[in-house]
């Protein structure tokens, strides 16, 4: 049974993310439909981004988290390499915990 | 928010982005390697799951189900409905990379919210690396995370804690330095700010994943008519 799911669940998976790539191009050439293509990516990254800040299951919660994210928005101001901002948000979080 | 030259921009900064990024997912993976043991998968299941799915949300959510007793349709339909977001992924993806109907098949395989911010990321530079940034990210992830689900599927579970050492900030951190060269005029600003807090507003409502798909709703919103 869980061999099924892991099988069936794995199929349909690629599927998913093939099926953007068959999509006939001339379908996203139209103007309008081309538009919600270039900001689909931005809209599901951002969300991911907010909720992966301050979703703990299903509780929304302020912590350590959103003071990294916060470092890191600087960081990018200043113009840091990612490596910085990473590094920089990584260790703001582990900083506020240790206290 | 300006494009500007940055170390970043180099093939060997598109590389050490890659790796940064698969060594964060990496510890992620370790993590579910454990939750998948401990949900009951044996530890091919897991490594099927890590290798073949390869979309961790949706291997999350997978596992989750069939560890609360359901069944597999039910395990099956959620991780699913996950993985819905890659298909978005994907429309972009193979407008920006163009690949062969060939390299289109391991293409779709990588294409996973890390490999298509990079891409992304890397598309609108002065000296833009979109491919290279988006199979570096796609091979390093696919390594490390699968690496990383053996580990943790092997009980070595203690290593993997992501929040020892910030790592559960590092990846909001390194999205945030993903998306930012990507908020190139006010109407992709207002996008982002609305999806986050879509994202948001629902996390309390429906179950984990789904708040992160209906932000594909957003970009409706803010259509713009053409002439």
């Amino acid at each position: 049974m869980i061999w099924a799911a892991v099988l069936i669940g794995s199929a349909v998976a690629y599927t998913l993310k093939a099926l953007g790539f068959v999509v006939p191009e001339r379908m996203l050439d139209k103007p309008l439909v081309a538009q919600l293509v270039a900001m689909f990516p931005i809209a599901l990254l951002s969300a991911l981004l907010a909720v992966v800040t301050v979703a703990d299951g299903m509780a929304v919660v302020i912590d350590a988290r959103v003071a990294a994210v916060a470092a890191a928005a600087v960081a990018l101001m200043l113009r840091a390499p990612f490596l910085v901002v990473v590094v920089v948000g990584a260790a703001t979080a582990a900083f506020i915990r240790v206290f | 928010m300006t494009a500007s030259q940055s170390p970043d921009d180099t093939r060997r900064g598109v590389v050490v982005e890659a790796v940064t990024i698969g060594a964060t997912t990496g510890a992620y993976g370790v993590s579910f390697g454990a939750l998948s043991i401990t949900s009951g998968l044996s530890v091919w299941q897991t490594m099927a799951l890590s290798a073949l799915m390869f979309t961790g949300a949706s291997q999350f959510a997978m596992v989750s189900v069939l560890a609360g007793g359901g069944s597999a349709a039910a395990a099956i339909a959620s991780s699913g409905l996950l993985g819905l977001r890659n298909l978005f992924y994907g429309l972009r993806i193979r407008q920006i990379l163009q690949p062969s109907p060939a390299l289109s098949l391991p293409a779709a395989h990588l294409t996973i919210d890390e490999s298509t911010a990079m891409a992304l990321a890397h598309y609108d530079r002065p000296t833009p690396r979109p491919a290279l940034a988006f199979w570096s990210t796609g091979a390093s992830v696919f390594v490390l995370w699968n690496l990383g689900s053996l580990v943790g599927a092997l009980g070595a579970d203690s290593i993997g804690d992501p929040t020892r050492w910030g790592l559960d900030a590092a990846v909001p951190a390194a999205f945030l330095a993903l998306l930012w060269p990507q908020i190139t005029d006010r109407r992709l600003l207002q996008v982002a700010v609305t999806a986050a807090v879509v994202g948001i507003a629902l996390t309390p409502v429906l179950s984990p994943g789904l708040p992160v798909l209906c932000a594909a709703l957003v970009p409706f919103l803010f259509l713009r008519r053409t002439s």
